[in-house]
C-alpha cells in the first residue's frame, strides 16, 4: 500500500467522522442524563435544512448558527414530550425522527423546488495549519481539514473535563444514575434533562451543519442518512465518555472510508462489509462485560 | 354507557382533523390548487373501486401484518423498533426461495416462500432477543443496529449473489408468475396477503383475550416486577418468545410485499414502512382488531398522498409529517388521560 493511499483514507475518515462526532458528543450529554434521544437523526436533517436558509443571505457563520436553532428547536419538541409530559422516549424519538425528515423534506420541495438548477450553498473549505501539515501520514488528516473539525479538538476535551471534573457534570451524571437521588441531593431532574437535551440538539444541528457547509455544499432530503442512529452507536461503543465517544466515531469514520481505500487498491472485498462492521462492532461491545456498568443506570426511563 | 363509546371515538376523530388540517395546510402553504389536490386524494385512495384494490389495500397490507408485529411486540414490554430489519429479512429469505423453486407447484411454493419469510424475521429478532436474554442488552439500539446491517445485506445481496442475470440493475430477477401470491379479484392488484394479515389479527385478538398465554404476556407487559414477584410467569422467556413472535409477523409482512406486491427485492422495497408500523400500532392503542382500521388508514393516506405527488406535484414526502404527528397526538392524548387519573384519584 502506498503512503499516499493511506495517508488519504485517514483524511478520509476524520472528515467523515467529524459530523458523526458532533451529534455523538452531544447524545452522550443528554444520555447521560438519562435520555436516549432517537430523534436525533430528524435534529441532524434539521441542522442541514436550517444550515440550508440561513447561509443563503448570510454566509457561512450564519449557516451554523442557522443549524445549530434549528436542532435546538426540534430538541425542544422533543424535551416538551418526555420531560414535560413524561411520555416514552424512544416512541417520541422516532417520530421526530419522521417529524425531521418529513418536514425538511416537504418545505425543500415547497420552497426550493420551483428552481431547477443544484443549490450551492457557501463553503468552509479546508483550513491548512502550515507546519503541522507536513507531518508525514497523518499531517493532513488532522491539521488541513474545515475549521469544524478543529473545533473539536477543543470541544472533545472541555466536555471530558466538564463532565467529570466539574459539579455541573456531576449533577448530570447523577441524574442520569438516579433522577430520585439526585432530586433528593436538591438538583432538578427535569431542568437538567431539558438543557442535556437542548444542548444534544445544537450539536446535533452542527452535525447537520457541518455536512452541508464543510463537506457537501448543498442539502439533499433525507441526507442525514442514518447519521443519527450511528451517533446513538458511536455512545454505545464509546462507553458513555467524551474521549471514547471521539474514538469510535473515528472508527466509524474509518470504516466508511475503507470503501474509497479498498477500491484504490483494488481489494475484492463487498463495500458493505466495511459499513456493517462498526454495527457488528456495536453489538459485540453492548454484549461484552462491563457494558452495562457502563451505562447510565436510569436510561430510558420516563 | 354513552359517555364511554364517545370517549373512545373522539381520540381517532381528533386525530383525523388533525391530519386533515395538516394536509389542508401544506397544499395550501405550498400554493397548490387545494380542490385539484383533494380531488387527486380521494381519487387515489378511497374514491373509485380501483383506488381502493389495487393502491390503499396493497399498501395497507404489510402494514397490518408488521403493525401487528410492532403492537405484540409493545404490549409485552418489549420495545422492538427492529421491525424494518426484520421485515427486509422476511422480504430478501421469500425471493430467495422463489427464485430457487420456480419448477414447484405453487401449492408448494408459496407456502414455502412465506414460511422462510417468518424464519428469516423470527431470526433476525432472534438475535436481538438473544442478546436480551443473556447479556441484558436494551433492545432499543440492538434492534437498530440490526436495521442496518439488514440494509447493507440487502445491499449486497441485490449487487452480488441475488442481482438480476444481466448484472445491470441492483435488483433480483422478478419472480415467476406461479411465485407471486394470487390476486384476490382479477384485474386488481390486492392479493391473498391481505386475507393473511385480516386472519392474523382475529388470531392475536383471540390469543391476548382468551388464552393464558395471553394474559401472561399482558401481566408481563403492564408491569414486569409484579410477574416476577408472583412466580407463575417466567418473564425471560415470555419477554424472549414475544420478541420471536414479532419477527416472524413482520418477517411474514416483508415476504408479503415481495411476493405480492413487488415480485422482485431492491434496497428500497421496505421505504421505511418498519417505522411507519409503528405509527400504525400506536394508533390502534395495540390492539389487533384496531390495527386493521389504522393499517387501512395508513395505506389510503399514503395512496392518496402518491396521487396527490402525481396528479396535483405536492411532494408526498409530507406524509411523514402527518405520521409523526398521528404518534405524538397519541401520545400527548395517554398522557391527558394519565393526567386526569391523577386528579381525579389523587394517586400517581
Amino acid at each position: 500500500m502506498t503512503i499516499d493511499a493511506f495517508s488519504a483514507f485517514l483524511e478520509a475518515s476524520v472528515r467523515t467522522a467529524t459530523p458523526l462526532a458532533y451529534a455523538a458528543l452531544g447524545e452522550v450529554v443528554v444520555e447521560r442524563a438519562g435520555v436516549i434521544n432517537i430523534g436525533l437523526e430528524g435534529v441532524i436533517i434539521a441542522g442541514a435544512f436550517g444550515a440550508l436558509v440561513a447561509s443563503a443571505s448570510g454566509g457561512v457563520g450564519a449557516g451554523f448558527a442557522g443549524a445549530i436553532l434549528a436542532g435546538v428547536i426540534l430538541a425542544a419538541s422533543f424535551s416538551f414530550f418526555v420531560v414535560v409530559m413524561r411520555v416514552d422516549q424512544i416512541i417520541t424519538g422516532t417520530a421526530v425522527s419522521m417529524l425531521g425528515l418529513g418536514l425538511t423534506g416537504t418545505l425543500y420541495r415547497l420552497v426550493y423546488s420551483s428552481g431547477s438548477a443544484t443549490l450551492h450553498t457557501p463553503t468552509a473549505g479546508p483550513l491548512i495549519v502550515p507546519a503541522l501539515s507536513q507531518i508525514p501520514v497523518v499531517g493532513k488528516a488532522l491539521f488541513a481539514q474545515p475549521a469544524s473539525t478543529y473545533a473539536l479538538y477543543v470541544i472533545v476535551p472541555a466536555l471530558a473535563w466538564w463532565m467529570f471534573r466539574t459539579t455541573a457534570g456531576l449533577a448530570l451524571r447523577a441524574v442520569g444514575e438516579s433522577p430520585s437521588a439526585a432530586a433528593a441531593a436538591g438538583i432538578s431532574p427535569a431542568r437538567v434533562r431539558t438543557w442535556a437535551i437542548l444542548f444534544g440538539g445544537a450539536m446535533g444541528g452542527a452535525s447537520g451543519g457541518t455536512l452541508v457547509l464543510s463537506q457537501v455544499g448543498t442539502f439533499a432530503e433525507g441526507m442525514s442518512a442514518g447519521r443519527g442512529f450511528i451517533a446513538i452507536a458511536i455512545v454505545v461503543l464509546g462507553r458513555w465518555t467524551p474521549l471514547g465517544v471521539a474514538g469510535s466515531a473515528l472508527l466509524f469514520g474509518a470504516a466508511s472510508a475503507l470503501q474509497y481505500l479498498s477500491q484504490a487498491m483494488g481489494w475484492d472485498v463487498p463495500y458493505q462489509a466495511s459499513l456493517v462492521l462498526p454495527y457488528l462492532l456495536t453489538l459485540v461491545a453492548l454484549a461484552g462485560a462491563g457494558a452495562r456498568s457502563a451505562a447510565p443506570a436510569a436510561l430510558g426511563e420516563t | 354507557m354513552t359517555m364511554r363509546a364517545t370517549g373512545r371515538l373522539v381520540p381517532p376523530a381528533a386525530i383525523a382533523v388533525g391530519v386533515f388540517a395538516t394536509l389542508v395546510l401544506v397544499v395550501v402553504g405550498g400554493g397548490f390548487d387545494l380542490g385539484a389536490a383533494l380531488s387527486a386524494f380521494w381519487r387515489g385512495s378511497v374514491g373509485s373501486p380501483y383506488a381502493l384494490l389495487s393502491a390503499t389495500l396493497v399498501r395497507a397490507t404489510p402494514l397490518i401484518l408488521v403493525g401487528l408485529a410492532v403492537a405484540s411486540a409493545f404490549r409485552a414490554g418489549v420495545l422492538n423498533i427492529g421491525a424494518e430489519g426484520q421485515l427486509l429479512a422476511g422480504a430478501t429469505a421469500a425471493v430467495a426461495v422463489g427464485l430457487a423453486g420456480p419448477t414447484w407447484p405453487g401449492a408448494i411454493l408459496l407456502p414455502a416462500e412465506l414460511l422462510a419469510g417468518i424464519a428469516a424475521g423470527a431470526a433476525w429478532a432472534g438475535v436481538a432477543a438473544f442478546l436480551k436474554r443473556s447479556f441484558g442488552v436494551l433492545e432499543v439500539i440492538s434492534t437498530l443496529m440490526l436495521n442496518f446491517i439488514a440494509v447493507q445485506g440487502v445491499s449486497y445481496l441485490v449487487r452480488g449473489p441475488l442481482q438480476e442475470p444481466t448484472h445491470v440493475y441492483p435488483q433480483t430477477s422478478a419472480l415467476a408468475p406461479v411465485a407471486r401470491l394470487p390476486m384476490l379479484i382479477p384485474g386488481h392488484r390486492v392479493h391473498l396477503g391481505l386475507l393473511v394479515a385480516l386472519a392474523l389479527a382475529l388470531v392475536l385478538r383471540w390469543v391476548s383475550g382468551a388464552t393464558a398465554a395471553g394474559f401472561r404476556v399482558r401481566l408481563v407487559g403492564a408491569s414486569p416486577s409484579a410477574a416476577v414477584m408472583g412466580g407463575q410467569v417466567k418473564v425471560k422467556r415470555v419477554v424472549f418468545r414475544v420478541f420471536l413472535a414479532s419477527g416472524a409477523m413482520a418477517g411474514l409482512g416483508g415476504a408479503t410485499v415481495t411476493t405480492g406486491q413487488t415480485y422482485a427485492l431492491f434496497e428500497d422495497v421496505s421505504s421505511g414502512l418498519g417505522y411507519t408500523a409503528i405509527a400504525v400500532a400506536l394508533l390502534a392503542r395495540l390492539d389487533p382488531l384496531a390495527v386493521i382500521g389504522t393499517g387501512i388508514f395508513f395505506g389510503a393516506l399514503e395512496a392518496g398522498a402518491a396521487a396527490m405527488q402525481r396528479d396535483a406535484g405536492v411532494p408526498s414526502v409530507f406524509v411523514a409529517i402527518l405520521e409523526a404527528l398521528v404518534v405524538l397526538g397519541v401520545l400527548a392524548m395517554g398522557f391527558s388521560r394519565r393526567a386526569s387519573a391523577v386528579a381525579s384519584t389523587g394517586i400517581e
